[in-house]
Order: C-alpha cells, then sequence, then structure tokens
C-alpha cells in the first residue's frame, strides 16, 4: 500500500502533488485560485495573446530543415520548431509572460525564479522589467560561470542575480534557494518557477502557458503538409519545452519521444530512463537518487537539462507508454550543435542540441529509407553556450 | 492516547514549559552526536528532536544545511538514525521525536518505516515537507504503532487549516514562528499567534524556528508549552571545534535555557 494519493487536483496518474512547508500551502492555494480565475476570464487570454504576438514575436516559425535531412535521413522531412527566435531566445518567455500577469493579479510587488542554463533567468528578468516588479534571480555557481553571457543579460535588465554555492551548484541547488526565499517572503513573492515540476499548481500552470507550442506546431505542420507527423523530439530538463509541444499532440496518433541527458563519465540527468520515483521540490515524480533517498547531483553539459528530477506529468506518460524517453549524450550533443550550425545556420541551445542528436541518431538505426516526417523542438538559441562550445572544440574537437 | 500526548499533557499540567533541544543525527560525528544527545537528558530535557539529514533541506537555513550534508557525507542515514533514536530512549529519560523529509521515509518504506519507529520507541514523527493534504497515508501507517505525526503549523495558515490540523493533532502541534527556514529570527507577536491557534485545539502547543537565545525562548514559553531549539545549538556545535567542546557548549546552553524557562 503506498501512503501517497493517487488522484486529485495535481495528480497525474500517481505522480505530482504538493509536498512542501506548510507555510507556502496557503499560498499555492491562491495560486491556483488565481490560475482558475484568469482561466475564465477572457481579458487575460487576450492580454497574453496580444503581448505574444507583439512582444514575443509569436507565432515562431516551423521551418523545414532541408540540409539536415540531406546528412540525417535522405527521405525524411525534419522541421524545427523555432522557439529560438521567440524573444529572449527560448521558449522561457512562454511561461513568464503567463506567470507575471498572474503574479500581478495577485498583487505581488516581488519575483523570486531559479534558473540552470539562465534562459529562464532572462526571460524572468524580462518580464520583471515589463511589469516594473522586482527580481531576484539564484544561479548555482556552476552556471554562473559557464552560462556567463545570460548572467549579464539578467544584471542589464535589472535582475539581482544570487549566486548559489550549496550541494553541486548547478539548478537543483538553485531551486532548493529560490523556494527558501520565496518560504521567507511569500506575503509579497510570487515564484516563477521555470519548468514543469514543483508542487501543484505548478507543472500544470507552466504546461499550459507552454502549450502555446504546441497548438501553433500542430496548425503549421497540418497547413505546410497536409498531414500530422509521425513523430515529435523535444529535449527534457525539468520538461517544460516538451510539455508544451507534447499538449498539441497527445490526442494524436503521433510518437512523443522526450530527450534527457545522458551526461558523461561524471554522472547523467536521466530521471526517467535512469531514476526512481521520489520526492523533490515538492513534487513526487522520477529522481536520480540513491538507495536511501538520497538526491544524486546530476549532470549535463547543457546547464538547463542538469537537473536530478523531472516534472510528473511526464513521469505519468512515461508509465502509461503515451511518450518514450531516451537518453543523449555529452558528446552527442555538442556534436549535433555543430552539425545545425554549419548546415542551418542555425546555433541551437546546447539543451536544445540533444533533441537534434536524437533525431539524428533514431534516423541512422532506420537505414536511408525511412521517410519519417518529424518535429523537432527547437527550444533555444545557442549564443549563451559560446564559452563551452569552444572550449568543447578545443578539447577534442567535438563541433568540428 | 498515544505516549506522546500523554507526556506532553502531564509536562503542560505541571506548568513546566518543555524545552525540546534538535540534533541532527550523526552531526559532526555519529560518537559526537551519542554524547550531546546524552547531555540533553543530563540537563533535564524530557523530549528529543533527532533531525534525519536529507540531501535538499528546503525548509531549513544555513546551521542544519551544514549539519546535514556533513552527516550525510560521514554515512547517516534513515536505518543509522532510527538505532540512534533507540539507544536515546533506551538509554535515558528521553521520548525521540524524528524531523525528516518525506524521501527518505519513501525510499526506506513507509510501512517498514512506522515499524521501525514503533520498535525503537520513537514517540513522533514531523515531516517537515508532508502538509495536511498529504499527509493521511502516513499518519494512518504510524497510528498503527502508537506513533504520532506531529504536524507544523505556519503564521500564513487561515482559520479553516487550524482547524483542520488541530482536529487531527496528536502529541503536539508545531508552530513554525515565522514565515521563513528554520535558524533566522524569532517572527513577530509570537503571543497573538499560540492564541489564534489555541483556539483550534486541546493538544500543547510547540513553537520553533529561530528560537536562538535564552531570552527568545522565555518570550516563547510565556506563552507556549514548549520551545524547540535546533539551529543556535547546531551552531554551538560547529564554533566549538571539538567535540569535548561542543558537548559542553549545547549543555551550557541548555541549562541556561531551562532556567529562563522555570522563571
Ligand atoms: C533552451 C532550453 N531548452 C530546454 C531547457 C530545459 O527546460 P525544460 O525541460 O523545462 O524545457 C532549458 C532550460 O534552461 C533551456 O534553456
Amino acid at each position: 500500500m503506498s501512503i501517497l494519493k493517487t488522484g486529485g487536483p495535481g495528480r497525474f496518474g500517481g505522480y505530482g502533488g504538493q509536498f512542501v512547508p506548510e507555510t507556502l500551502v496557503p499560498c499555492l492555494l491562491e495560486l491556483e485560485a488565481a490560475r482558475l480565475a484568469a482561466e475564465a476570464d477572457p481579458s487575460f487570454a487576450t492580454e497574453l495573446a496580444h503581448l505574444q504576438a507583439d512582444y514575443a514575436g509569436r507565432p515562431t516559425p516551423l521551418y523545414r530543415a532541408r540540409r539536415l535531412e540531406a546528412a540525417w535521413g535522405p527521405r525524411s522531412r525534419i522541421y524545427l520548431k523555432r522557439e529560438d527566435l521567440n524573444h529572449t531566445g527560448s521558449h522561457k518567455l512562454n511561461n513568464c509572460l503567463g506567470q507575471i500577469l498572474l503574479a500581478r493579479r495577485m498583487g505581488k510587488q516581488r519575483i523570486v525564479a531559479e534558473t540552470g542554463a539562465g534562459q529562464h533567468g532572462v526571460a524572468t528578468a524580462t518580464v520583471c522589467a515589463l511589469m516594473g516588479l522586482g527580481c531576484t534571480v539564484y544561479m548555482g555557481a556552476t552556471d554562473v560561470v559557464r552560462q556567463a553571457p545570460n548572467v549579464a543579460r539578467m544584471r542589464l535588465l535589472g535582475a539581482e542575480i544570487l549566486t548559489v554555492t550549496a550541494g553541486s551548484a548547478t539548478l537543483k541547488d538553485a531551486t532548493s534557494e529560490a523556494i527558501r526565499d520565496w518560504v521567507t517572503n511569500v506575503k509579497d513573492t510570487h515564484y516563477i518557477i521555470g519548468s514543469t515540476v514543483g508542487p501543484h499548481p505548478y507543472p500544470t500552470l507552466v504546461r499550459d502557458f507552454q502549450s502555446v507550442i504546441g497548438r501553433e506546431a500542430r496548425a503549421q505542420i497540418l497547413e505546410k503538409e497536409d498531414s500530422l507527423p509521425d513523430r515529435i523530439i523535444a529535449c527534457v530538463g525539468g520538461g517544460s519545452n516538451a510539455m508544451g509541444i507534447f499538449t498539441g499532440f497527445l490526442d494524436d496518433p503521433v510518437a512523443l519521444f522526450g530527450v534527457e541527458a545522458a551526461g558523461s563519465d561524471q554522472g547523467h540527468s536521466e530521471a526517467l530512463g535512469r531514476g526512481t520515483p521520489g520526492v523533490l521540490h515538492g513534487s513526487y515524480s522520477y529522481l536520480v537518487q540513491d538507495g536511501d533517498g538520497q538526491v544524486i547531483p546530476a549532470h549535463s553539459v547543457a546547464a538547463g537539462l542538469d537537473y536530478p528530477g523531472v516534472g510528473p506529468e511526464h513521469s505519468h506518460l512515461r508509465d502509461s507508454g503515451r511518450a518514450v524517453y531516451l537518453g543523449v549524450d555529452d558528446g552527442e550533443a555538442l556534436d549535433s550543435c555543430g552539425e545545425c550550425s554549419r548546415l542551418e545556420g542555425i546555433i541551437p541551445a546546447l539543451e536544445s542540441s540533444h533533441a537534434l542528436a536524437y533525431c539524428k541518431k533514431q534516423l541512422a538505426e532506420e537505414g536511408p529509407g525511412a521517410e519519417p516526417l518529424i518535429i523537432v523542438n527547437l527550444s533555444g538559441r545557442g549564443d549563451k553556450d559560446m564559452a563551452g562550445l569552444e572550449a568543447a572544440a578545443a578539447d577534442g574537437g567535438a563541433t568540428s | 492516547m498515544t505516549e506522546l500526548t500523554r507526556l506532553t499533557r502531564e509536562l503542560r499540567d505541571a506548568g513546566e514549559t518543555a524545552l525540546v533541544p534538535f540534533l541532527t543525527a550523526g552531526y559532526p560525528d555519529l560518537e559526537t552526536s551519542r554524547r550531546l544527545i546524552a547531555e540533553t537528558a543530563a540537563a533535564g530535557c524530557r523530549i528529543l528532536e533527532i533531525g534525519v539529514p536529507f540531501s535538499d533541506p528546503v525548509a531549513d537555513g544555513p546551521a542544519i544545511q551544514l549539519a546535514s550534508s556533513k552527516a550525510l557525507a560521514a554515512g547517516m542515514t534513515l536505518g543509522k538514525a532510527l538505532d540512534l533514536a533507540a539507544e536515546a530512549r533506551r538509554e535515558h529519560d528521553l521520548r525521540v521525536v524524528l524531523m525528516g523529509y518525506l524521501n527518505p521515509v519513501l525510499a526506506y518504506g513507509p510501512e517498514k518505516f512506522a515499524k521501525a519507529c514503533a520498535a525503537a520507541g520513537v514517540a513522533g514523527v514531523i515531516v517537515p515537507d508532508l502538509p495536511l493534504e498529504e499527509a493521511a497515508g502516513l499518519r494512518a501507517v504510524l497510528a498503527a504503532g502508537g506513533v504520532s505525526l506531529v504536524d507544523l503549523v505556519a503564521p500564513t495558515s487561515g482559520d479553516d487549516r487550524l482547524a483542520a490540523y488541530g482536529a487531527s493533532a496528536t502529541g503536539f502541534l508545531y508552530l513554525v514562528s515565522t514565515t521563513g527556514v528554520t535558524g533566522a529570527g524569532l517572527g513577530a507577536d509570537i503571543q497573538s499567534y499560540v492564541e489564534r491557534v489555541r483556539r483550534h485545539t486541546e493538544v500543547p502547543l510547540f513553537v520553533g524556528f529561530g528560537i536562538s537565545s535564552p531570552a527568545a525562548a522565555a518570550e516563547v514559553g510565556a506563552v507556549a508549552d514548549g520551545a524547540v531549539v535546533g539551529s543556535a545549538l547546531l551552531r554551538l556545535v560547529d564554533e566549538a571545534g571539538d567535540p569535548d567542546a561542543a558537548v559542553a557548549a549545547v549543555g551550557a546552553f541548555l541549562r541556561e535555557t531551562r532556567a529562563a524557562l522555570a522563571d
């Protein structure tokens, strides 16, 4: 018998829930009420749609990558959903625009956020600038170094960056510290979590704000190909860009592939592929942990995937078999980043490069006769990764 | 009535404010941890909280974070913390309340954990990341072995939530003094907070989080039935440098605080 509930609000199968200190529960209930009120209020959707169009530049293009097709699968059709062209350079802004409007409705004066790659931090700092709200971003010391350009962007946008040195000094520890700040300042502060993780209602809330990706992609592929794709491929850190695009195709005969970071001999971030269910940061979901229930620090060359947990809805999709999750290692991701840059003139984020690498790998396994219609969610652009890419190139020529 | 309910009421009826020390199991090492536990009993404490270290303690401030990571590095586990609790119960006049995050309990197996608690004589269990809505399952398996699940309430808990907590409480209710993590300062207006909670329950009320001095404990003691002191003790251990000094510093602090509570 399990001691955990298997149904009710915020549950995906048995996953999800609200495993947080009591101090935060009233505020999660307030957030859930604000979410439902916003859903019922047409002016909320109108304002969000306006910001998505005129501020963020949506819809983002669905682009056919013919030179990648020629290189990876001559009879395949590969489309890239260009979230890298979203304002601030990744899908993260979709969630932040929605959440900042909710924060304003709740009368919050201050925003806290965690960030790994810095993309969510930049998106949060951006919407705070737009709305004139104070912004504090927690970032692990390791990531402050490897994603330095984003640290500079956040500062320019007026955010305060607090460096976290605890634990592995990456996304997991930044998230813990953001939660501690929120517990302390809960009365006037809203926590904009950056992925489909955390306690209910966050996994649902973030998915809904990211679902614009899947809605657009579905309409675009029908328009261009008059057909649904055979498969969708997206990278999975916490899982927000993947949930955002998957949601548009859940009820269709479309195969869904989530790509986790298999890392290197230093470790991995494959919660779904190699983890077991447990509780971290407020929800029950697959987790990279040891036999005593202690969380094992993750590893990935992509800071945004370097997280030992994953969103609870992915755990449910994994168990039900509706989506399939696989791993791609650091080297494969670096290679694909280089190939996409040279062949298409698009520099993808190292996170998104994991999805590209799996696209290539699967086509190679299927052989040159395969004719799949594929959408890869290109979740972000790679400018932030230049220092790491140059170091990797100097190291072993992974990108050359 | 659980053992913890009986004891805490007995103390309350005797007019005594319980001083409840919190110590992280295995910090700074197993042997010193044993000596610190013995010292709490020698200082006259009757209830002891033993903290089970977790890799990601989101409700804790720097002192308990540090103690947890050092204890884990030295090999502490939930199983070993249960052994330590059994030993404390056996060798001293102490009732032990285990405080630990949910994930190690899930990994250990909740039913096996409940049995182990009962076998070790653990009187209560506090799980800081298990609020009311999620607690029913663990509360039931613990109760089967006569062990109380002790809930935390917070200054942000509204009257409806306090009423629900009050109705399911056994042992005592743990009032988080402030919106914040462990080791921050004591919250403002403790008196009206305690009075507000008391309207909803008969069980004794213990206040914790941020009691860092005998004076702060006395402030709490004026209105509550118990005061929990954790980060302040762990900071003394951290600053002491060697085990003898740590035990002496913790003992002196507890004696001084008990005296302040008795005034
Ligand atoms: C470009 C990009 N893609 C993907 C991710 C991973 O997050 P998620 O799995 O929530 O989409 C990040 C996170 O920082 C990112 O910056």
